[in-house]
């Protein structure tokens, strides 16, 4: 029932929000968000063997697919993820006003109702719809309340992921006929590796990682990304950065590397190579940013770069990581955009080069957002480090791949990179001395202290107790690698 | 049978109603009555009541996958007329006319939907066409419409002719001398260059019925001419009726020997797919553009054509009833529109809400996004290919072209929703609004639950 109820909640609030006045909307939503925290609680603390963990029923009688849902390990962090995130959103972005609010707190809802559904399907098909409708609220999110170019940039983002939702349909579709029992159930798309040959696989593996990779997004399929992240209004950069980008991992390795493992298999150095160039280049372009937004985007290519890197060395250590990285990530990205929308609509600017200054005026809010911004670079004790040492271990130690040592070198000169970017934005926005702009500066309200401060919490619990996120997910990892091909 | 009859009984009293009603109100209403009889006969007639029990000699062929196509087309033409009947009735000064020459159409489409023997697919289909050769000439005082008429006519003319030479090669070719369809690929006739030859004439025509490129000239000028509430029609149930009446022909007589004609109709696919998409992306008019988007939804029809498996059949009829829907809706918002232009959506959403609404679900159902109709139509049609092995690089080929027809389709959208727009006084009463709801309503239920429909198909009576 928990899963049937992390997806029923929002899409039925998100409902009944657009019919609702602009404030009770905003209350509203933020109630319904709550509540799917809470259910979200109570399913983290559910034994995995419990029946309310699992619903399924059947929906398309001639096409063999069901409405199946469960809440495993890896959908539990994501889940969880997914229904932290979105009362962090509401609170920090509070203040803000929408023109026709109900509208876009309905939209809102649906977008979280698709998520939970993507991170909860186990039936392909199901999945595939869930995709979908996740994209299709954020399309008009964005498009109606971003930027001067937002229609533009948001056009592009829906091009981008249709074609590859599109592509990993076909995909869906093969694999789907050559199931032992023509189903779209996971345990039939789990088995029906061993009826495709290798070279059907390896051409199916890029069908279906496309999507996932313009999702992520790996280089070169990331050009949507930082148009769209400036160009979104802030509370939809954030469920797009924070939440959506983990469709891709979630996508990897749920859907992707268990289905073909031999596609997996042979395609693993070039698809680290991708990453590899990604992270790097994108690395070098966040250090050349005067916009804090592009600096963050360019950012998070990097950083999602370093987990497809780790699932792909299939290692239970570097697994692991993943796991752990993708709800960090998700959390540190969140408090990043959070700072970025409180400077901008302070300052009315993101430019890097027209602030400075800022620590003297807002004390509260520079300790917070160093913390955080520590942990994006991955320093001990926060919780950045826990999952990129874990990551880092797994590609070094990685049997999948002979390039290991390469791989795991050049990454971690994207790790100092990222602390020269981060770093040398942190210098120039809060130290130094004050100028026009940032002169009559203020320190942040109460709400963003608490959402910022949660944030910070987070970190640094995880950063230092991270055990019991491992043993979520562990189970996870050991059936996903006892799926996955490594030569022997 | 009861269709058939019915159809044309009522096209009849139509054509006569002028000389007894004389508010033009009236016709309106008798006609939509009209067409809820004929939907209620034709679903009699899926529960095995038939009220005419006429020996056709096997000409006709009465089967479950007909009855159904038939009722989709009465339930679109009944939704049609609730939503523009008074828009038909105001074309001219003989508005029971108008209403007799569709109804007559509807008595073509049942013909084509049941037939058993060529030359009944070719009574069939002559009885679709000539009507629409008055009613898209219907508004006699526009030249665009004049010239959309006379160019469909002769164009029409032409493909008809070469129906009937490749009817009468098939007869020729026929070990028995028959014009019936299961006579038509026996024995040595299977094959042979003659039949061939009067294969793919029949292919031709046929294609340039639902104007399957490279036989799409007519199309967008006909379209384009004809008044909005016609092509309506034209793109809906007429063109779904005479794809049906295409796919029966080539499942019941050519099924058997489909390896040799396969390669065309993947030719013939790929062509329509890519210059209905590519085309319909520098249309500056909604309307032109919908002209092309049909064409580029035929390409996708086409698929069921090649495979010709259980998919199809299914995919097909799927098809054709959330096609017609979406595009019956598009066009009836079309009709009240002053500006065909995209610009002329500029900012409906903020003014008409509901309207607004109801045509983007129309549209995403026909860009093929899911929870809508159109995409599990479109995953049909995809997945009957993938089911028979070959051919992956069309679908591939398709699902490109796929996402090129987003572009035109959220052109629409963007201007409704992202753009500012003058204040607009367009005639969107709340009736009008309610039924545009209400069949967006049916897309998006036939997009979650297919079986409403797919399973009637197993459903008999008889």
């Amino acid at each position: 029932m928990v899963p049937v109820l992390l997806i029923g909640i929002p899409l039925f609030a998100g409902l009944i929000g657009f019919s609702l006045k602009d404030v009770a909307a905003k209350s509203w939503s933020l109630f319904a968000s709550l509540l799917v925290l809470a259910v979200s609680l109570v399913g983290i603390c559910l034994p995995a063997e419990s029946k309310q963990l699992h619903f399924s029923t059947a929906w398309m009688g001639s096409l063999n697919s069901h409405f199946a849902v469960a809440l495993d390990g890896t959908g539990q962090i994501l889940t969880l993820l997914t229904a932290l995130a979105f009362p962090i959103i509401f609170i920090s972005t509070w203040k803000e006003q929408y023109k026709k609010a109900n509208n876009f707190f309905g939209l809102m809802l649906l977008s979280q109702a698709g998520l939970m559904g993507v991170f909860l399907a186990t039936d392909a098909l199901l999945f595939y719809f869930f995709w979908e409708l996740a994209l299709v609220p954020v399309y008009f999110l964005a498009s109606q309340w971003g930027g001067d170019r937002r229609i533009a940039a948001t056009f592009k983002f829906f091009i981008y992921t249709f074609l590859g939702s599109l592509m990993m349909l076909t995909a869906i579709i093969y694999i789907y006929f050559h199931t032992p029992d023509q189903s779209f159930a996971l345990a039939s798309f789990y088995r029906a590796h061993t009826q495709i040959v290798t070279d059907t696989q390896s051409w199916l593996f890029w069908l279906i990682f496309i999507a996932f990779a313009v999702k992520m997004p790996i280089f070169p399929f990331h050009t949507w990304q930082p148009d769209t992240y400036e160009q979104a209004p802030p509370a939809v950069t954030m469920v797009l950065s924070g939440l959506m980008v983990k469709m891709g991992v979630f996508g990897l390795l749920r859907w992707l590397a268990p289905v073909l493992p031999m596609g997996t298999y042979i395609w693993g150095d070039t698809v680290s190579l991708l990453c590899i160039v990604g992270m790097v280049y994108a690395s070098l372009i966040a250090m050349r940013q005067n916009d804090l937004k592009r600096l963050v985007a360019y950012s998070s290519i990097a950083h999602m770069g370093l987990m497809c890197l780790a699932v792909f060395a299939t290692a239970e250590i570097g697994i692991q990581g993943v796991m752990i990285q993708m709800i960090n990530h998700g959390i540190n990205i969140i408090g990043l955009w959070i700072v970025v929308y409180l400077i901008e609509k302070q300052f009315n600017t993101r430019k890097i080069s027209e602030l400075g200054g800022l620590a003297s005026k807002a004390p509260v809010l520079t300790a917070l957002f160093v913390i955080i911004v520590l942990a994006n670079i991955a320093l001990p004790l926060t919780n950045g480090f826990v999952g990129e040492f874990l990551m880092f271990s797994g590609v070094y130690s990685s049997k999948a791949t002979t390039y290991n040592v390469v791989f795991t070198v050049v990454a971690a000169i994207t790790i100092i990179l990222s602390a020269v970017y981060m770093l040398n934005m942190v210098q120039r926005v809060f130290y130094g001395s004050t100028n026009a702009v940032t002169e009559k500066g203020v320190d942040i309200r109460l709400n963003e202290k608490m959402v910022l401060g949660l944030i910070v919490v987070i970190i640094v619990v995880v950063g230092v107790y991270p055990e019991p996120l491992f043993r979520l997910t562990q189970g996870a990892v050991d059936s996903l690698l006892s799926k996955m091909f490594v030569k022997p | 049978m009861n269709s058939i009859v019915i159809s044309a009984v009522l096209g009849v009293i139509m054509m006569f109603s002028g000389i007894f009603l004389k508010k033009n109100s009236s016709i309106v209403i008798l006609a939509i009555l009209g067409a809820a009889l004929l939907l209620a006969v034709a679903i009699l007639e899926m529960s095995g009541f038939h009220f005419f029990p006429v020996n056709t000699h096997d000409m006709l062929y009465f089967d479950v996958f007909g009855l159904l196509f038939n009722c989709i087309a009465f339930a679109s033409t009944l939704i049609y007329f609730l939503l523009n009947a008074r828009d038909i009735a105001a074309i001219g000064h003989n508005p029971g006319e108008y209403f007799a020459l569709m109804f007559f159409v509807l008595c073509g489409v049942s013909i084509a939907s049941s037939f058993n023997s060529l030359l009944m697919l070719f009574i069939g289909i002559e009885i679709i066409s000539i009507p629409l050769y008055i009613l898209t000439g219907s508004d006699k005082r526009n030249l665009k419409s004049n010239e959309a008429s006379l160019k469909y006519f002769l164009m029409g003319a032409f493909s008809t002719g070469l129906m009937l030479l490749g009817i009468a090669f098939l007869y020729g070719a026929s070990d028995k001398g028959s014009f019936f369809l299961d006579d038509l690929a026996l024995g040595k006739a299977a094959g042979s260059p003659m039949m061939m030859t009067g294969l793919i004439l029949l292919m031709s025509s046929m294609a340039f019925k639902v104007s399957a490129a490279p036989f799409h000239f007519w199309t967008p000028d006909v379209y384009d001419g004809a008044p909005t509430v016609v092509t309506s029609f034209m793109a809906s149930v007429v063109k779904a009726g005479v794809f049906i009446a295409f796919v029966r022909l080539f499942m019941d007589a050519f099924g058997d020997i489909k390896s040799q004609w396969q390669i065309f109709v993947a030719i013939i696919t790929a062509i329509t797919l890519f210059i209905g998409n590519i085309t319909a992306v520098f249309q500056q008019s909604v309307k032109r553009m919908m002209a092309y988007s049909s064409i580029a939804q035929v390409g996708f029809m086409l698929f069921s054509l090649l495979t010709l498996n259980t998919l199809a059949k299914e995919g097909i009829i799927l098809y054709t009833a959330v096609y017609s829907a979406a595009t019956i809706g598009m066009f009836a918002i079309l009709v009240r529109m002053k500006d065909f232009s995209f610009e002329g959506f500029n900012g409906l959403a903020r003014q008409y809400p509901l309207v607004a609404l109801a045509a983007t679900i129309f549209l995403l159902s026909l860009a093929g996004i899911p929870l809508t109709g159109g995409f599990l139509a479109k995953y049909y049609m995809i997945a009957a290919v993938m089911k028979t092995g070959t051919y992956l690089w069309l679908v591939i080929f398709a699902l490109l072209c796929a996402t090129v027809s987003v572009y035109y389709y959220f052109r629409v959208i963007q201007a409704m929703y992202f753009k500012e727009g003058l204040e607009q006084q367009l005639d969107f009463s709340a009736g009008f609004t309610g039924i545009l709801i209400l069949l967006a309503l049916i897309v998006i239920l036939l997009g979650i639950f297919p079986q409403l429909l797919i399973n009637r198909l197993y459903i008999i009576y008889i």
